[in-house]
């Protein structure tokens, strides 16, 4: 019988990713005597060479071993946890990672890397491939003279043998596929009935096999029981008579795949196999607690409970029933609330997930800046949507390397200023709201204010006469071509970096807030939805339309006052709010289309944020607040600037939501376009689209 | 049928073993360390114990001494799922009360051939 294991390629593929990933995490935290976290490192190793050897994944296979082997040192105490060997064991991680991936992805992976490392580690075992060199020559050099032979087995159990539940029987029936066999019980040493124990086995046995297979073989047979039996194998001269009497032709063909012995045919069909497989796989899965499924289960059940109970009273409705119908309704609200809470948490994966990498980068960034930093992580299991995660990594990956590269100050100015001479940087996620936060934080050199406006104003980003508050000037930084490094690093880059990472962040509905004081440290803060799938909405009315505003970016919901309207700067109408002066934008306007409402002066104004600067949209009436569900409009119609998506309403109608970074530029261009109009709170944004 | 018990705390390995047994007619239930394996052993009766030995929690000896203190499991056969094959592990093993050993890498047919060497 042939199994096909192939379909098992992918989920060993992501579960080795997810080893390696411990393996580098225990690696980071190792300490001489750390029993536990080397075992787990060790086993995890050990997973990747049993399933890879399973797949013929051989180059996995073998350098893993040389892995596992230097472990195993480590873990019986014949080799110190050295520094130089957990650097080591450190990039292994990297070329098996490399490895895993390059099979995930159907490419070759001919990294001199990997070739270099297999090296190094064979030089620190130090005993470079002596024993892979053995194990080839054993598994030649076993087939030899396949002529029929008679073998004698004497063969004396001991007393327990049966009660590690082996079966002589079982073993004879495992013989006799090797040949012929003719046996005889010897019953001589069966107690009396007094002394009997139930559960031994007083019986011997001689054997005659006749095989071709040769003495190693027959061993085999007995390998489990070896121990705990007396064997006695011997082969019976070739010119014996009574050799005739046992030989039975028949036999000859019996001689099948000896049980011990790989495959390797099999091997070789599913890595052709996988192949085929691969594409089929692309569309991701998810791993998903048990818990939230059978909490799934369960909501299901009351749902069709709940449906069962409305349906039964909507067969015979009377006005008498109604208050039990109100119930139903209820508890059907409930029910669906719940479970669309369970759905959504089966998207929900811990950030650790993202979190799990930074250990490893400021390691690696650390020697290589020659920082000394400490990286501490809080909230690590802080859920967030699988797709957010997905995109969330590199920009936090750019944040953290800046970070170590601008944040952190060298040994000798941290020592200068009178700060210990490690650094810290704190990565911790939490929820707030519907929101999850993440912050990024050094207690390094924090950001020179100064240095930012002179390298803006020499950019050209903004000009000399500008007023810019604290936070304004630090988000200069996320300016297209800013970068205020005065030489260029490897570690960061060349400051293209932060914009794109702004950018990331605004297109998964997203915000980010810096905080910095000098000499202290710095704070960047991201603030990101829950999901995706579905929003936290303010609907609003302007003339016969619906438009939902994020919740996340209202500030707050007034009544205009006359006398805080500011109509001075032309077409722009600035509302004062407490310190700032916030521009009115009409949606009505914005959108061309009729409204009940025209005038400011007694107009209801929703503030809302985005990229730092306040607006007030003005709108007819405030309707409920609900979570809506989005769709996409650039699927299901094409891109329209200032609206972010679509969502049906429960009246069946559909409406617009509204994309406040987009329509704020919108209104700020139309505004540019019909006047030269400075504005007070923010300098202008040139090809900044949304 | 035959029921086995399959213990092992790597996803695909236990899956890849149950998924061949299953498709040779055998029954399984998975367990994904010694404890779990321990505790589905006293609520369930098996014809067979195949276990991981290097495992979190509760490793594959310890689970093959605990299993041969229970009445029900006695004579059952207890195969342990191994890389190495080294001696000392074979010994422990045999000392926890295992009847063999099968060595990965993990070879759908060579588990089914062994299979039939232990099971009644």
């Amino acid at each position: 019988m042939s199994i096909d294991l192939s379909q098992f390629i992918p989920s060993f593929l992501e579960e080795s990713l997810e080893g390696l990933e411990l393996m580098e995490t225990s690696l980071l935290n190792l300490q001489q005597g750390d029993d536990d976290s080397i075992n787990a490192i060790f086993r995890a190793a050990h997973s990747i060479k049993g399933g890879a050897g399973t797949f013929g994944f051989n180059e996995v296979t073998e350098f893993t071993h040389l892995v596992e082997t230097l472990l195993d040192e480590m873990r019986d105490g014949r080799r110190e946890v050295a520094q130089p060997d957990i650097e080591l064991l450190l990039v292994s991680v990297d070329c098996l990672r490399m490895l895993i991936e390059a099979i995930r992805d159907e490419e070759t992976c001919n990294n001199s890397n990997i070739l270099a490392t297999a090296k190094r580690l064979e030089l620190a075992l130090d005993h470079s491939n002596s024993e892979s060199k053995c194990k080839l020559s054993n598994e030649t050099s076993d087939q030899q003279n396949n002529t029929n032979a008679t073998w004698l087995i004497t063969f004396v159990p001991e007393p327990h043998l049966v009660q590690t539940g082996n079966d002589p029987l079982l073993l004879f029936n495992a013989l006799s596929e090797l040949g012929e066999v003719s046996l005889e019980a010897h019953s001589k040493d069966i107690p009396s009935l007094l002394e009997l124990d139930a559960e031994a086995l007083y019986l011997s046995w001689s054997l005659a096999i006749k095989t071709s297979a040769n003495e190693d073989d027959i061993k085999e047979v007995f390998e489990w029981v070896e121990d705990e039996c007396q064997l006695t194998i011997t082969k019976k001269p070739i010119d014996n008579q009574d050799e005739k009497a046992l030989v039975t032709p028949l036999h000859d063909e019996m001689v099948e795949l000896p049980l011990a012995k790989q495959n390797p045919s099999t091997a070789v069909s599913i890595t052709q196999e996988k192949k085929s497989q691969k594409a089929k796989n692309d569309s991701g899965s998810i791993r998903v607690g048990v818990d939230k499924v059978d909490s799934l289960i369960n909501l299901v059940g009351e749902l069709v409970i709940t449906q069962s109970m409305l349906s039964e009273l909507g067969n015979d409705f009377e006005m008498s029933k109604l208050a039990r119908l109100t119930t139903g309704l209820e508890q059907l609200l409930q029910n669906t609330k719940e479970l669309q809470e369970s759905v959504m948490r089966i998207r929900m994966l811990p950030i650790s997930f993202v979190f799990n990498r930074f250990p490893r980068l400021v390691h690696d960034l650390s020697k290589k800046t020659g920082k000394e930093i400490t990286l501490v992580i809080d909230g690590e299991q802080t859920e967030l949507d699988k797709t957010v995660m997905e995109q969330i990594g590199d920009p936090l990956v750019h944040l953290v390397r800046n970070a170590v590269d601008h944040g952190i100050e060298s040994k000798a100015v941290r020592l200068a200023n009178g700060k210990a001479e490690k650094g810290t940087i704190t990565l911790a996620a939490y929820h707030q709201g519907g929101n999850i936060v993440i912050e990024i934080n050094d207690d390094g050199g924090g950001i020179n204010r100064q240095a930012v406006f002179e390298k803006a104003l020499e950019k050209g980003i903004v000009d000399a006469n500008t007023t810019l508050s604290e936070s304004q000037v630090f988000d200069l930084i996320f300016e297209p071509g800013f970068s205020t490094a005065k030489e260029l690093s490897d570690i960061s880059g060349r400051g293209v970096g932060m914009d794109v990472v702004k950018k990331n962040i605004q297109s998964l509905g997203g915000r980010i807030q810096i905080e910095s004081e000098p000499g202290k440290g710095s704070q960047f803060k991201v603030y990101l939805p829950l999901t995706l799938a579905i929003l936290d909405g303010q609907l609003v009315k302007v003339g016969s339309e619906v438009y939902i505003i994020p919740l996340v970016t209202i500030v707050e919901s007034l009544q205009v006052k006359e006398q805080l309207v500011n109509r001075v700067s032309g077409d722009m109408v600035l509302y004062r709010l407490r310190e700032d002066n916030v521009p009115i934008i009409p949606i009505y306007n914005l959108f061309n289309i009729p409204a009940e409402n025209k005038e400011i002066s007694n107009a209801l104004l929703v503030v809302v944020e985005a990229d730092g600067q306040k607006v007030g949209l003005m709108v007819d009436d405030l309707l409920a607040q609900q979570q809506v569900v989005v769709k996409s409009l650039n699927e299901n119609y094409q891109q329209v600037d200032g609206i972010s998506g679509a969502t049906i309403l429960g009246d069946g109608s559909v409406a617009m939501i509204l994309d406040i970074p987009g329509m704020i530029q919108m209104a700020l261009k139309k505004s540019q376009r019909a006047q030269q109009v400075k504005l007070a709170k923010k300098p202008q944004l040139e090809g900044v689209s949304s | 049928m035959s029921k086995i018990l399959v213990v092992d705390d790597s996803n695909s390995i236990r899956d890849m073993v149950s998924f061949t047994l299953k498709s040779a007619g055998y029954d399984t239930i998975e367990a994904r360390d010694g404890q779990q394996g321990l505790s589905k052993a006293k609520s369930n009766s098996f014809d067979l114990v195949i276990s991981d030995v290097n495992m979190p929690i509760m490793d594959g000896i310890t689970l093959c001494s605990e299993l041969r203190k229970l009445p029900s499991f006695k004579f059952t056969p207890v195969l342990m799922l191994t890389t190495e094959s080294s001696v000392d592990m074979k010994m422990r093993g045999k000392a926890a009360g295992a009847t063999g050993w099968l060595v990965k890498p993990f070879n759908p047919e060579k588990l089914l051939a062994t299979i039939k060497r232990v099971i009644r």
